[in-house]
């Protein structure tokens, strides 16, 4: 039997897995000498059972562009991403740190606005800003808190730490695969969840219901909970499903609720109108409610906003949360920070050149090639150059796309993203690029996923993770 | 309970319970052809005509042979009540409506959809035609059996009760009807007594009723018996009278159901009052028709008291 490990190449990059070529790391070791001994027969059967298992789960997330075919299955890999314990609670603290400065930025936007009097964040990144909510001025949420549920998305760097790439405000998405992820593993491999202490991540979905359950305005028993979805054409809606289901709550969509001349939020049921207290919306702020955004939104329910604001529904994330979900904002984060919480950041940001700037955007018209440029409103990996797999053609278009919007860009050194080993063909590991997302909820108490959902470039030397553009993923293990 | 959810659930339920029934019809005929004896041509054009699905299928094929007629009823993506067309609008159902029902139930029918996808090719063909169709009914009992086990009785189960119900009834007079028609072939083609007899004794096995009717009835296989067997019995879960008495006790957990039960009610008396069983021939054919009639304005009262209310 040869050794699958022999092969390995991991001196490029960052290993999560290994440390150098035949050194497992710490949290790794078990797993990597499990799959020492096995067979190629063996793996290849787990693969097989993986991918079977997927299919039996209808695992499955949507690609707009993909005609006719709306379910495609969610490429897996089975070999798990291993992550330290200790690593993991301090990188916690940082994520919990920053939502929480995050909610109390976004609280002063709409309210008094200091940290623009006082200079910390320029008065026009507000101006400009295409997630600003004019119409949420002066509305004061439960708790003050804005974003409950935040996705952040995490990198390691070459020196193995770990660096926030985004913030994910709006409607982030994914917790669901993390814990398919999971559910599939453990059916696979459940030898090694007996010999490896691995943190179990299933309590999220009460977190998240305890979190909803909190904004609820009538102090109830039994407040309704719905999660609102834009349906079944939606790319993540089986998420959405998966999510009512495991809080047992009703998954509705905008056809099924109506406002009624008492401010209040109903759901059509079959024995009439029943009331709404507090919504998960996995809609856009700007399909949310045709009275307020977009008329000719068929998603959304008419005067939603006018309940909110009447404080007879929650709604998470709140409108006009996603005022923070902007990479201009996101440069201004540790600031933010130390602004609100007189702390120092706990997880870095990557540096980030913003555009408006005179002096920033020579810059990086200059070195394009080798940066990373991103639209500050875009997310889904859409609309982005990676300067060094660009071609000069699309270099030229993005340095005319900076000139003509300033405002709308920013750049980034192009990371030395850390690497794990996957499968690439029978009984074959090579390292591929990959990354994390942590899911951070905040409400009366604040929570944080153990480890996330971890997306893989499955091309090689990609960098590039969004299942929309062909990513993968990986189950997450934070070891004890 | 929302009332999208509602019509969804009760959709899911009735596709479920056409493919079994889709599949049990074919069944039938499939075999009859072993039994009947050699030369009598049994029309597997009946199975399209009790469908009333002629025009579509005309559309597709010129020639009404079994290969045309097991593939227009297993595999044809065009033929709306096909199996594989079943599955799609069953699975669309069960994907939408995840939240209330058994999370297994999705896993059981992505695998059943896999098993119709590698081994259709199986059903259409003669030679391995039996293992193909048993699997299918096979599944569908499974995903029964696992709703039976895990589901609460609360409005989802009702709702589901009902669609499964209305839906059996209504393919338990496509089958005796299919009886019928190839009874009266069987008839114009050769010695009919013993034909009769293999007819009707596959239309009980179809519907797995064959050692209940016996029990029940403790006398040979007879016509004009197992049509009332099939019509009548209180007992057995997939005769007309039974089906409509689930359907009965469905509505009555539902809210507001005054004015659908009464409708029921009425529809139940006179389905039952004295059946002439005499001539099983047009007047039979006629009943089975009104009993379909009856079905469906059932379900449009259904969908207007609850799916399209507000």
């Amino acid at each position: 039997m040869t050794n699958i490990w022999n092969t390995y190449q991991c001196e490029d990059f960052y290993d999560e897995v290994m440390s150098s070529p035949g050194v497992a790391r710490k949290s790794a070791e078990k797993l990597v000498s499990y799959f020492k001994d096995l067979s190629e027969e063996t793996v290849e059967s787990h693969r097989k059972a993986a991918e079977s298992t997927i299919k039996e789960m209808g695992v499955s997330f949507t690609v707009y562009t993909d005609n006719g075919n709306i379910d495609r299955s969610w490429p897996f890999d089975i070999v798990p991403r291993t992550i330290s314990k200790s690593h993991w609670d301090k990188t916690a603290e940082g994520l919990k740190q920053r939502l929480k400065a995050l909610n109390m930025f976004i609280d002063d936007l709409y309210h008094d606005q200091n940290i623009i009097k006082d200079g910390v964040v320029p008065a026009y990144v507000l101006e400009q800003s295409a997630n600003f909510r004019q119409e949420c001025m002066g509305i004061s949420p439960p708790f003050g808190v804005w974003a409950h549920i935040c996705g952040t998305d995490l990198v390691r760097d070459a020196d193995g730490e770990f660096y926030v790439l985004e913030d994910n405000l709006r409607v982030p998405s994914g917790v669901s695969y993390m814990l398919e992820n999971r559910a599939i593993t453990k059916r696979i491999l459940p030898e090694l969840f007996e010999e490896i202490n691995i943190a179990p991540i299933d309590d999220y979905c009460t977190n998240l219901f305890e979190t909803l359950v909190a904004l609820s305005p009538r102090k109830i028993k039994k407040p309704v909970v719905a999660v609102l979805t834009p349906g079944i054409y939606n790319s993540a809606y089986f998420e959405h499903a998966f999510l009512a289901q495991q809080m047992g709550c009703e998954l509705v969509e905008g056809s099924d609720l109506i406002v009624q001349d008492d401010d209040c939020v109903y759901m059509k049921t079959i024995a009439g109108l029943e009331r709404v207290d507090v919504i998960y919306r996995r809609i856009d702020d700007l399909y949310i409610d045709p009275e307020v955004f977009k008329e000719d939104s068929q998603l959304g329910v008419p005067g939603l906003i006018r309940a909110w604001k009447a404080g007879n529904v929650g709604l998470a994330n709140a409108p006009g949360a996603g005022v923070a979900d902007d990479k201009v904002i996101y440069a201004f984060v540790p600031e933010i920070i130390r602004y609100y919480l007189k702390e120092e950041p706990l997880i870095k940001n990557v540096k980030t050149y913003l555009c408006y700037d005179e002096t920033q955007r020579e810059y990086v018209i200059e070195n394009i090639d080798k940066l990373v440029v991103k639209p500050a409103n875009e997310s889904g990996g859409y609309g982005m150059l990676v300067g060094p797999h660009s071609t000069k053609k699309e270099r030229d278009h993005f340095v005319q796309l900076i000139k003509d919007n300033p405002r709308n860009y920013i750049a980034q050194p192009t990371l030395a993203l850390s690497t794990s080993p996957t499968f690439v063909g029978k009984g074959e590991l090579e390292a591929r690029h990959l990354d994390l997302r942590p899911f951070i909820l905040q409400g009366k108490n604040v929570y944080v996923t153990m480890g996330g959902l971890t997306r893989v470039a499955m091309t090689k030397g990609s960098l590039v993770v969004n299942s929309s553009q062909g990513g993968g993923s990986k189950d997450t293990w934070i070891v004890d | 309970m929302l009332s999208r959810v509602a019509e969804r659930v009760y959709w899911a339920a009735r596709y479920l319970e056409r493919i079994e029934n889709t599949v049990r019809l074919v069944s039938v005929y499939d075999k009859l052809m072993f039994d009947l004896p050699k030369g009598v041509g049994i029309g597997w054009y009946n199975l399209i005509t009790i469908n009333s699905a002629q025009a579509s299928f005309d559309e597709r094929y010129k020639v009404q042979n079994e290969r045309n007629v097991v593939k227009f009823l297993l595999g044809d993506d065009t033929n709306p009540s096909s199996v594989t067309s079943c599955l799609k609008f069953a699975r669309e159902n069960i994907r939408t409506s995840r939240d209330v029902i058994p999370a297994e139930s999705w896993e059981m029918i992505n695998e059943l959809n896999l098993f119709v996808c590698e081994n259709l090719q199986q059903g259409i063909n003669r030679s391995q035609r039996f293992n193909f169709l048993d699997g299918v009914i096979k599944s569908c009992q499974q995903i029964q059996g696992l709703m039976m086990g895990t589901m609460p009785r609360d409005f989802v189960w009702y709702f589901m009760k009902l669609g499964r119900n209305i839906e059996r009834a209504d393919m338990t007079t496509r089958l005796l009807d299919a009886g019928v028609r190839a009874q009266l072939q069987v008839w114009d083609d050769h010695d009919a007594i013993n034909g009769h007899q293999i007819v009707w004794g596959n239309i009980l096995r179809a519907l797995d009723a064959d050692q209940s009717y016996r029990r029940t009835i403790r006398a040979s296989v007879k016509s004009k018996q197992v049509a009332r067997y099939i019509i009548e019995d209180p007992a057995f879960p997939r005769t007309i009278t039974y089906c409509l008495s689930a359907v009965s006790e469905s509505l009555a957990r539902l809210p507001n159901h005054k004015l659908v039960l009464n409708e029921l009610e009425d529809i139940q008396q006179d389905i039952l009052k004295p059946i002439d069983y005499s001539d099983l021939g047009e007047p039979m054919k006629e009943l089975l028709n009104d009993i379909q009639l009856d079905l469906a304005a059932i379900h449009t009262s259904i969908s207007q008291n609850w799916f399209t209310n507000q």
